[in-house]
């Protein structure tokens, strides 16, 4: 028991006095710690805000919905007619009549024009048809060869599918995907830098007690470990500030992006990290200060040797 | 046991500071090294520590050919020596327990045995009371008794020390090598370099006589 025991009490003892070091110069390592904070919290907003993204137009992108706009001399009776004539086909599974009516109605209600509104002399909307295609076995060529054949219908005005724009849009966010991974990689190798750096600093600040430890018979993992304590302490901190200046910019945007929303008639809000990944980002945080320290610790601790 | 057999070390600065040396120290030995400065006692100690290497020969300690022990080794093989400094080479900034208890905090000695064993030590050096004292706050003849008090906490086989009473007035230096003796007494190899040839005859052990970088008598 006791070998075990002895060799985890030494690694608590290493993490408490790296901990205490990095209390006793607190300037010093606020300003590291600041560093590696600001440093994640760019990687984890961009993540965040891809997240977000995705999330709100997710269920736009399976409503592949296409758009009839009616010749505006087309009657209402004859847009029902032609309605139930579509609803039959197999390569349409549902078919919605918007009418002039409805539509000036929901137009008036989400638009705010609805003075402007009451002072035109007639309706100007179209009769509208929502038709959707089946859900199953749904390809972009499907939805085109459908939105063909609907815009050679006498009555169609403009046929519009939706889909196009979802599709840039899933594009531009597949590029910020992109950036996110080389922002994370740049300031990742950032983080690094900078704990090897301070480690690098640490060794040469205490060379007289590396030494004399050296001379009694403490090997190299022994005279390291403090140093890759002090590293992963100061990434997982640095991971934690990074978490609160994310969570802190999710909680001012959320105001904004909700009323942005509702103008768009959606309840969306903005979501923080979910507890997953703000762990993987302490994690992450932990595991750049550890390998930061190891890196530096490893270059200048073997050059230093007892003496006499 | 103690052995260099035709030892040459030169160092990267082209002085040569062993010129074939060949001795024997047995188990339980006190021996004193004697010499002008430069004359290469410090060498000798220094290759007994693994703290350098020699140019060529062969030096062997506890049974061990040093030049065999690869470097991941040396730590372990530097656990069962004790060193003494006349600089003491003790952490200033730590009290008298923790420095003591170094050379048992890198071995991953448990900690009961850690209270006992300082205690121990410091109790034979007469330091006791002063635990819990910086360095700082100690005489030289104290600080140079901690040194000692360190090299002999992990009850080593072999303990050397390099000029140990040189910072310290006859009466104090007497009581260092007395202390020294005591070690020797309980099986303990000792071997102390010094210059200090009125301490050496009072003592009447045996001595090795270095000049020039090589053994004289």
């Amino acid at each position: 028991m006791s070998s075990l025991g002895t060799y985890l009490a030494r690694h608590a003892q290493a993490l408490l006095a790296a901990f205490g070091r990095i209390l006793r110069r607190p300037l010093g390592s606020l300003l590291t710690i600041l560093v590696i904070g600001i440093a994640l919290s760019f990687p984890a907003t961009l993540w965040l805000l891809v997240k977000n993204v995705e999330r709100v137009t997710g269920g736009i992108a399976e409503a592949v919905d296409i758009t009839v706009y009616l010749k505006p001399d087309v009657r209402l009776e004859a847009a029902e007619k032609l309605a139930a004539a579509l609803r039959l086909r197999s390569d349409i599974d549902d078919v919605t009549l918007i009418s002039s009516e409805q539509g000036l109605a929901e137009f008036r209600e989400l638009s705010g024009f609805g003075a402007a509104l009451d002072a035109l002399q007639q309706n100007p909307l179209p009769h509208v048809l929502v038709i959707r295609p089946p859900a199953a076995d749904l390809t972009p060529e499907l939805v085109e060869a459908l939105e063909q054949d609907l815009v050679g219908f006498p009555e169609a005005d403009v046929v519009q599918a939706d889909t196009r724009w979802v599709r840039r849009l899933q594009a531009i966010l597949q590029l910020l995907e992109q950036v996110f991974l080389a922002i994370a990689v740049l300031l990742g190798a950032g983080v690094l830098a900078v704990i090897g750096n301070v480690t690098r600093l640490e060794i040469a600040a205490r060379r007289a007690e590396i030494q004399v430890t050296k001379l009694v018979g403490g090997s190299n993992a022994f005279v390291r470990r403090p140093f890759l304590y002090e590293g992963l302490l100061f990434g997982a901190i640095g991971g934690l500030i990074a978490l609160s200046i994310t969570q802190a910019l999710i909680s001012t945007l959320d105001g904004p992006a909700s009323q942005l929303a509702a103008l768009y008639g959606s309840n969306f809000t903005l979501t923080g990290l979910p507890l997953e990944e703000a762990l993987r980002l302490l994690g992450a945080g932990a595991l750049l200060g550890f390998l930061g320290a190891w890196l530096g610790a490893a270059r200048h601790l073997s050059r230093i040797e007892a003496r006499s | 046991m103690i052995r260099f057999e035709r030892v040459f070390k030169r160092y990267p600065n082209g002085r040569e500071a062993l010129r074939d040396v060949t001795l024997q120290i047995d188990a339980g030995d006190f021996v004193f090294l004697t010499g002008r400065s430069g004359a290469g006692k410090s060498s000798i100690l220094k290759l007994i520590a693994l703290l350098e290497r020699p140019t060529r020969g062969t030096v062997v300690v506890n049974g061990q050919d040093t030049g065999s022990l690869p470097s991941r080794a040396v730590p372990a093989f530097r656990r069962r020596l004790g060193v003494v400094f006349q600089d003491h080479q003790l952490l200033m900034d730590r009290p008298v327990y923790d420095n003591v208890a170094l050379p048992l905090v890198v071995s991953d000695t448990p900690f009961r045995d850690i209270d006992k064993r300082v205690r121990a030590a410091l109790d034979q050096v007469g330091l006791l009371q002063r635990e819990r004292a910086l360095p700082m706050e100690l005489s030289i003849g104290e600080q140079q008794r901690v040194g000692i008090a360190r090299a002999v906490v992990a009850r080593p086989t072999v303990l050397i020390a390099d000029e140990p009473t040189g910072n310290l007035d006859h009466g104090l230096a007497r009581d260092v090598m007395q202390l020294f003796k005591r070690f020797q007494e309980v099986g303990v190899t000792v071997v102390i370099a010094t210059h200090d040839l009125a301490l050496v005859q009072e003592f009447g052990q045996r001595e090795i006589h270095i000049d020039d970088g090589q053994v004289i008598a």
